[in-house]
This record gives C-alpha cells, structure tokens and sequence, in this order.
C-alpha cells in the first residue's frame, strides 16, 4: 500500500492530498493538466522537495516529520515525458547506469535482469547507439528499458506517450502492456489520455486542481456518474474477459465477461487470451424490448440503477449493471423521461460498438 | 640571426608556464563557482556573477594596483603570506598566477556556466532516480554534458592569460625568468626602439592568438552548442 498524505503550496497551486493507493497493478493518477498529478508523482519520488506530509511506501516511510529520504535512496524506478537519456552515452551506458548503482546499493535485492528489460522493450538491436540517433518511440522504450534495469519496487511513469505522435504512441502501448502483463512491480501511471487509462489501469485515481476527486477500481471508478461529466466524450467503462470463440466467417471474436457475452472484430488474439473490452457511454442506447431488425450486434439484458446529468441539459447519463458489472449510457433527457427509467427497472442495451484493447 | 633570441624563448616559456598553471587552478576554483551560479536561487547569484564579470570591464592596471596592494607587506593577504612564511607575492611567478587567476575568472565561470544552465535540471532528475548520488551526478552526467563548456573555457582561459599586460606588470614588474613574460618583453623592445625584435615576437603572439580562435571556432567536439 502506498500511503500518501502530503501537501505543498506554491503560488496559484496548491495540492493537497491523502490517499491509499494498492502498491500492486497499474494505477492511473488521471487529470487534466495542472490538476497536480505531475506533482503528486514528483512528491513520490522525491523530486519535489516542497511538499510536507507523510509518505511510505509498503510500511517504508520515505517521507514524514523527521525524516526525508532523497530520490537516489528510493528504490523507484521513473519514467519522464521526455525519455532524458543521458546524450553522452551508448543506450546500453545509459541502461547499465542505474543498474550497476542499484546493485551496489543493495547486493541482496533480486536483480532484474538487464536481458530481461531489453527483450521486454524490444531494443536489442539499439545498444550501441546513441540517443541522438533514435527515434522517439525507441528512445522512450530505452527510457522505460533503463527504469526497470534499476529492479524497482515501484515504477513511476508520468505521461510517457505524451509527447508522441499515435504512430508512436501505438508503438509504445504493447510494450506498456506487456509490463503489465509480465511484471510484478506496481506501477503509477500519469496520464490526462482515457483510452491509455482503460486500456491500462487497475485502479484509477482522479485528479483535480490539486486535489483526489476519486479514486478506486477501474470500473468503479470510471461508472460514477459524476465523473463522466469529466471525461466527456470518453466517459465510458470496460469489462475484463477472455477471448470465448471465434467466428472465422464473420472475423469476429466473442469475449466472456463473467456471464456476459460480447461479440467484437477480430484483432487476431487467440483463444482464451485476456481481455478487456471499452464501452463508451455514447454508443450504448436503452430499449424496453430487445429489437429485431437492427444491425446491432450487442444487445443485452440491464438493469437501471441511477440516473445522473451530463454537462450538456439535453443529455442525461444513466447507470446500469449488465450482469453485475457497470455499464453506463448516455442518451437525452427526452429519451429517458419517454421510457420512464428509473432505478431497478428492467431494459434492453443495444451496443453500438465496443473495443476490444 | 635565429627567428627569436634566448630572452625572448624564455619570455615565451614563462607565458606559457604562467597560463597552463593559471588555467588548471581556474578549472578547480571556477567550475564550482559556475556549478553554485547556474543552479542557485539565493539573492547573492547577482552580486556573485557581477564580481566574476568585474575583470571584463575593470582596466587591468586598477585589478592590478588593488592586488599591488593587498598582497604588499602592508595588505591584509601580504600579512597572512607573511605569517604563514611564504613570503611576499608581488614580483613573483606565484603572484603573476594570482592575478592571472583573477583577471581570467570570466572567461573560465561563463562558458562553464551557461553549459551547466544548458543541460538543465532534467538529466540530473533523471541520474538520482537511477541510484545516482548527489556527487555522484556531478562527476557523470553534469561533468560528460557539459564538456564542450569546459573545452572553451579553458582555451579562452588559457588565451586570455597568454594576452595579459597590465595586472603584470602592475604586480610583477620586470623579472626575466621570474614575472617577464612574452608582452611585458614587447613592451620592453618598444621602449628600447628595438622594433625589429618587438615585430617578431608580436607576430608570434598573433600567430598564435589566430590559432587558438580558429581551433575554438572551428574544431569544437560539439560545433552546436558552447
């Protein structure tokens, strides 16, 4: 558990915030910019030094009234917007720089392996090279290669896609999946992008002006109706599954999210793969009987739980479990007042269109 | 008759001798001046920096005569070299590298420090989350990075003494071996009417003062940036 409880005031900010964060998966500190998640993540690693407070890391106070452990001594690993190689070293210089410092550190901690970091990120064939001559998305996977080469217990990424261009960014996401997938090192994950946070996150905690706005599980999290407002045209939720069947003629993949079945295009992933599909509230509409002569391909048994206002008055969202799990809609007032929603009532959602990430 | 008589050849030698060993001291007293300056916040940076640029715009003989002065018997550090048993500066070899020291001090502390304020906060951040100490991010990264700075000042350093005149001869006179370097021996020949010898030694002087610009100019490791 990373318990956090600091505070900092700076002119024009301020950031105040107590928070327990699970110290296992992916959590996304989510905000836009200048709502403090930048800051909160300097805080964690030491970097910023204004901040008063208590932080520990795992039962490890690294920081508190009386005590003030520096960066160097934290066993983090951090990941800048900007990859900040060190331009005077060979990629591999710049892996082996935090890895032999973390080594001497502390000889009894399990290494990772330097191999390890290097396949996982896929730059084998760049060791000899300069930063100078990489491209942006290698020198952000040498960037993310070199945090892992220093066996952190703790990864801190602050918007490492940011500053790429979505060829990039869609360069980069498999490897940070992989992460996720193969490692054990809980991981903080600045962001302000919703889709690298539902394609990513366990946990999400959102940020506004320096302040938590919300925080908890994924889904949880991104079903609170009064969070949508926030999200915009990206409040929406996903669901974990697993690939269930594969429909050759029609390149379609049917994903099993607990009872639920989704049907999805075909992305090539194999049968009984993990998972994990996004709905958008947009694309979800509410009927009292489920359609016939529709090309919708979803459509599923809910139930309404709330309703809630979206920011534009036309529009209102409402929330509803899908087999237990939370889906949320968004649709006009009009729509909803005709159908009579209210809570605990029984429908039909129709999906428009679901991703598979 | 050679190109340059045996006077002038240790005129020459001591010049150099002079400016290598001023240049060395400025490299240790400098770079933490130029480390402290491009990193501090304190209210002293300004008072700080203005007292490193003073040599730019002081002329060499007011430096000189202040340094005359305190280094004298009657100074406050003539006193303490006095004490300790070193003896008087002025008209020495080690008091020429003091006011050389002195004189050349910009010329060392800009370059180091505008490619210390060039590399930024970002690569140090960077050194400490991989393990790196404070010291320890001086020496391998701020050090590596900042290495064409260095490369200039050190030549600009180390030209700049070869080219002093006043603070010489203000607090070294006229000692050959001693304090009679390669411009106070000019200066001599101008005074002697030995124009000949004056026009030899001035070209050796040119010579390599283009040398040294050229090399600063155009051989830089990093063309870019310095």
């Amino acid at each position: 558990m990373i318990c956090v409880s600091l505070r900092l005031q700076w002119p024009g900010f301020s950031l105040d915030v107590d928070e327990q964060i699970p110290a296992r998966g992916v959590t996304a500190l989510f905000g836009h910019s200048g709502s403090g998640k930048t800051t909160l993540l300097r805080c964690i690693a030491g970097l910023e030094q204004a901040a008063t407070g208590r932080l520990s890391v795992n039962g490890d106070v690294w920081q508190d009234a009386s005590r003030w452990v520096p960066t160097h001594r934290r066993p983090i690993g951090y990941v800048f917007q900007e990859p900040s190689l060190f331009a005077h070293l060979t990629v591999l210089g710049n892996l082996r720089y935090g890895q032999k410092r973390s080594r001497n550190a502390d000889r009894r901690a399990v290494q990772f392996d330097l191999e390890q970091a290097i396949d996982l990120l896929g730059i084998g064939h760049l060791l000899k090279r300069r930063p100078a001559a990489l491209s942006g998305g290698e020198r952000q996977r040498v960037g993310m290669a070199r945090a892992l080469a220093v066996s952190p217990k703790l990864l801190l990424m602050d918007e490492p896609l940011a500053a790429l261009d979505l060829a990039r960014k869609q360069e980069i996401l498999p490897y940070l999946e992989r992460l996720h997938n193969e490692l054990q090192i809980p991981v903080l994950y600045v962001s302000h992008a919703p889709d690298e946070v539902a394609r990513l996150a366990d946990h999400l905690v959102v940020m506004e002006a320096g302040r938590v706005l919300a925080s908890g599980p994924l889904n949880d999290t991104l079903a609170r109706l009064d969070l949508p407002i926030r999200l915009g045209e990206d409040a929406g939720v996903v669901l974990d599954g697993h690939v269930a069947e594969r429909d050759a003629r029609w390149h379609l993949l049917r994903v099993a999210c607990g009872d639920t079945s989704l049907w999805v295009r075909d992305t090539g992933a194999s049968l009984g793969d993990h998972a994990r599909v996004r709905i958008l509230a947009r694309d979800v509409s509410i009927a009292h009987e489920p359609k016939a002569g529709t090309s919708i391909l979803n459509t599923l048994p809910a139930e309404v739980i709330s309703l809630g206002d979206d920011a534009h008055p036309a529009l209102s969202l409402v929330q509803l479990a899908v087999d237990g799990s939370p889906v949320i809609a968004r649709v006009t007032r009009r729509s909803a007042d005709q159908l009579g929603l209210a809570p605990g009532q029984q429908v039909w959602i129709q999906i428009k269109a679901v991703a598979l990430l | 008759m050679p190109l340059l008589s045996p006077t002038d050849l240790e005129a020459i030698a001591l010049t150099l001798r002079l400016a290598a060993v001023t240049t060395v001291i400025l490299f240790l007293v400098g770079t933490p001046i130029a480390w402290w300056l491009a990193r501090t916040r304190s209210r002293w940076k300004g008072p700080v920096r203005a007292v490193v640029a003073l040599p730019l715009v002081l002329p060499p003989s007011v430096l000189g005569f202040y340094l005359l002065v305190t280094m004298g018997p009657n100074g406050p550090v003539g006193w303490l070299t006095q004490t300790l048993g070193i003896g008087l500066l002025p008209f020495t070899f080690w008091g020429l590298v003091v006011g050389s020291v002195l004189y050349s001090l910009p010329f060392m502390v800009q370059p180091v420090q505008n490619a210390f304020e060039a590399i930024g906060e970002r690569p140090l951040e960077a050194a400490a989350t991989l393990r790196a100490s404070p010291l320890d991010r001086f020496f391998t990264v701020a050090l590596p990075l900042a290495l064409p700075g260095f490369v200039t000042a050190g030549i600009l350093s180390f030209a700049h003494t070869v080219g002093e005149f006043g603070v010489v001869l203000m607090i070294g006179g006229n000692i050959p071996g001693e304090t009679r370097v390669a411009s106070v021996q000019i200066y001599d020949y101008v005074e002697a009417l030995e124009y000949a010898d004056a026009h030899r030694l001035s070209a050796v002087l040119l010579v390599f003062s283009f040398v040294v610009l050229l090399a600063l100019y155009a051989g830089r490791p990093d063309g870019k940036r310095g």
